[in-house]
């Protein structure tokens, strides 16, 4: 089983994210399932959700406690001490940052960077990096395609939104470092 | 087909499946996505009506008078919402009135907590109504549909019971049936007594100390009778769906083994896994799933624990000042046999407290000796 941890700030869509990786998991014919760090989520305070990818059926319902790869929506929460808590060595760390990777500070050896906001601002007029952040997590991962992921997004969201964030995914695809 | 959705949401799909006459919510917290899923599908025409009260009580009197009607009636609450209902819940039972409501199992105030735990639900487990609690996400689906077929047989209401956030909120793969799927396994409600301003009947009516007992009895005596009704509805969703959820009480793997995991609700996936884990490693445990809380299977449980070394039952709610509601279940279910099993009771996942896989690694590990334990994990 493969467990992803998003963080994120209330607003970010930390909780759709996980959602709409399930769906694009699910369409590659694998088990899949999303759920919010159930807390009382309000904007801006710090959200976490998961996300479980599995070749057999998912019994389990608990919180992800060892990820194997880290989503940071929201370069302001790598402060936490949490930020990394259980992660494990061997996965990856996605960070929206405009900065450099050598200017994030966190010792993991897989990390990516890409500016999602900047790309979000630009194809959708608003920081809402969630979908964007998936093409910057599929590019790192490479756990489903990118096909997958789109096709989620069209039965997410109506046709001309659904096209603006599938740019956004793109762009964020091509520009993860 | 199999769509990955929100289990709220998949849920209020079933429901509108099962073609209500009158659904009535209290739409905003404690309230899950299912009663805002089933507005949204009466707004777009597709559900026959539902109410928005303005309390649950209201919700849940709506209710009772639709079903008094002749109508099939469904409601959804959680926490706070279910202990407002209270005193309408035992009158729903005491009036034989056929109705289902989908309870998202939420801890109860104080301290204000929105998290999953059973205290909910099992505060009413003695007001008379059929309970029925869910392992998966497939499970509340499909035993929302067959509460429907439980409760118009029986004519007790079902209450089913879905594990807040680790099923409600909950975003997995599950195949929801269509209306014309529903229909091979749930006829037309048709009851047999109804209120009809042509033939004039009271409900609910004043019973004197002669007579109040007697009411009470009878609806113990058809608790009873429904556990083979529940078996059987269960059988007939397999006939038609392929898929049955063990009735009122299952075992996993429990035949030969020594150790048992038991308890209700979505712990139940958890510490399946943990028994093929350790069966991998040759250790002698299974899994008893109590599904049907109200009635208790106290039979069906003596004989799936007989012969059985040591048993600890996950609880997510707690009797204060007494013991755990299962584990005293359990207890007495097991009195009659001459050599009994040692049973343990682990309280855990009050008001959100995880109980994780590894949770219940620990608790095989506490159990290997044969004294009874009661821990709060």
């Amino acid at each position: 089983m493969i467990e992803i941890k998003f963080w994120g700030r209330g607003g970010q869509g930390a909780v759709t994210a996980a959602e709409l990786l399930a769906v694009a998991v699910s369409m590659g014919g694998k088990s899949s399932q999303a759920f919010p760090f159930f807390g009382v989520e309000r904007r801006g305070a710090p959200v976490k959700s998961f996300c479980l990818v599995d070749d057999k059926p998912i019994r389990i319902h608990q919180i992800v406690y060892e990820p194997d790869h880290v989503v940071i929506l929201d370069a302001s929460l790598i402060g936490r001490p949490d930020i990394l808590e259980g992660f494990k060595k061997k996965g990856t760390v996605i960070v929206n940052t405009s900065k450099p990777k050598s200017q994030i500070k966190l010792k993991v050896k897989n990390l990516f960077v890409v500016d999602a906001t900047g790309i979000a601002l630009k194809n959708l007029g608003r920081p809402i990096v969630n979908t964007a952040m998936l093409g910057a997590f599929i590019k790192a991962t490479g756990i489903v395609p990118l096909e997958s992921v789109k096709e989620a997004i069209k039965e997410r969201f109506p046709a001309p939104l659904a096209e603006k964030n599938i740019k956004a995914i793109e762009e964020c695809y091509n520009g993860t470092k | 087909m199999k769509k990955t959705v929100e289990v709220s949401i998949a849920i209020a799909e079933a429901v509108k499946n099962c073609e209500p006459d009158v659904v009535a919510c209290y739409p905003i917290t404690p309230s899950t996505h299912i009663a805002e899923t089933l507005a949204k599908f009466y707004a777009d025409g597709e559900l026959k009506s539902f109410i928005a009260t303005e309390s649950e009580f209201a919700s849940i009197s709506a209710i009772c008078g639709a079903s008094a009607a002749g109508g099939r009636a469904f409601s959804a609450t959680s926490s706070q919402g279910l202990a407002l209902m209270h005193e309408v819940v035992y009158a729903a039972a005491g009036m034989r009135l056929p109705i289902v409501m989908v309870v998202g199992n939420r801890a109860l105030s104080a301290p204000l907590n929105i998290w999953c735990d059973q205290q909910d639900s099992v505060a009413e487990r003695d007001s008379g109504w059929i309970q029925l609690y869910c392992e998966s996400a497939q499970e509340g689906v499909d035993t929302a549909i067959q509460a429907f077929k439980i409760a118009e047989s029986t004519l007790l209401p079902v209450m089913v019971g879905v594990d807040g956030f680790y099923l409600t909120h909950t975003v997995e793969q599950v195949e929801v049936p269509t209306v014309e799927e529903v229909r091979k396994f749930l006829p037309k409600f048709q009851p047999k007594v109804k209120l009809d301003p042509e033939n004039p009947i009271s409900m609910g009516e004043y019973a004197t100390p002669e007579y109040y007992q007697g009411f009470r009895e009878d609806v113990h005596r058809d608790q009873l009778a429904a556990k083979s009704r529940i078996v059987e509805v269960d059988k007939e969703f397999e006939q038609v769906f392929g898929r049955s959820h063990g009735g009122l009480a299952q075992g996993y793997r429990l035949e030969d083994a020594d150790y048992v995991f038991a308890g209700m609700g979505s712990v139940i996936g958890n510490a399946k896994e943990v028994v093929d884990e350790l069966r991998a490693k040759g250790k002698k445990v299974g899994v008893l799933k109590i599904r049907s809380l109200r009635p208790f299977p106290g039979e069906e449980v003596r004989k799936l624990l007989e012969g059985k070394k040591h048993v600890a039952i996950f609880e997510k709610s707690y009797s204060l000042g007494s013991f755990a509601p299962v584990y005293a279940d359990v207890i007495n279910s097991l009195y009659p046999l001459r050599k009994r099993p040692v049973v343990s009771s682990f309280i855990g996942g009050l008001g959100g407290k995880d109980v994780p896989t590894k949770t219940v690694h620990e608790v095989f590990k506490m159990i290997k000796k044969r004294e009874p334990l009661e821990i709060w994990i």
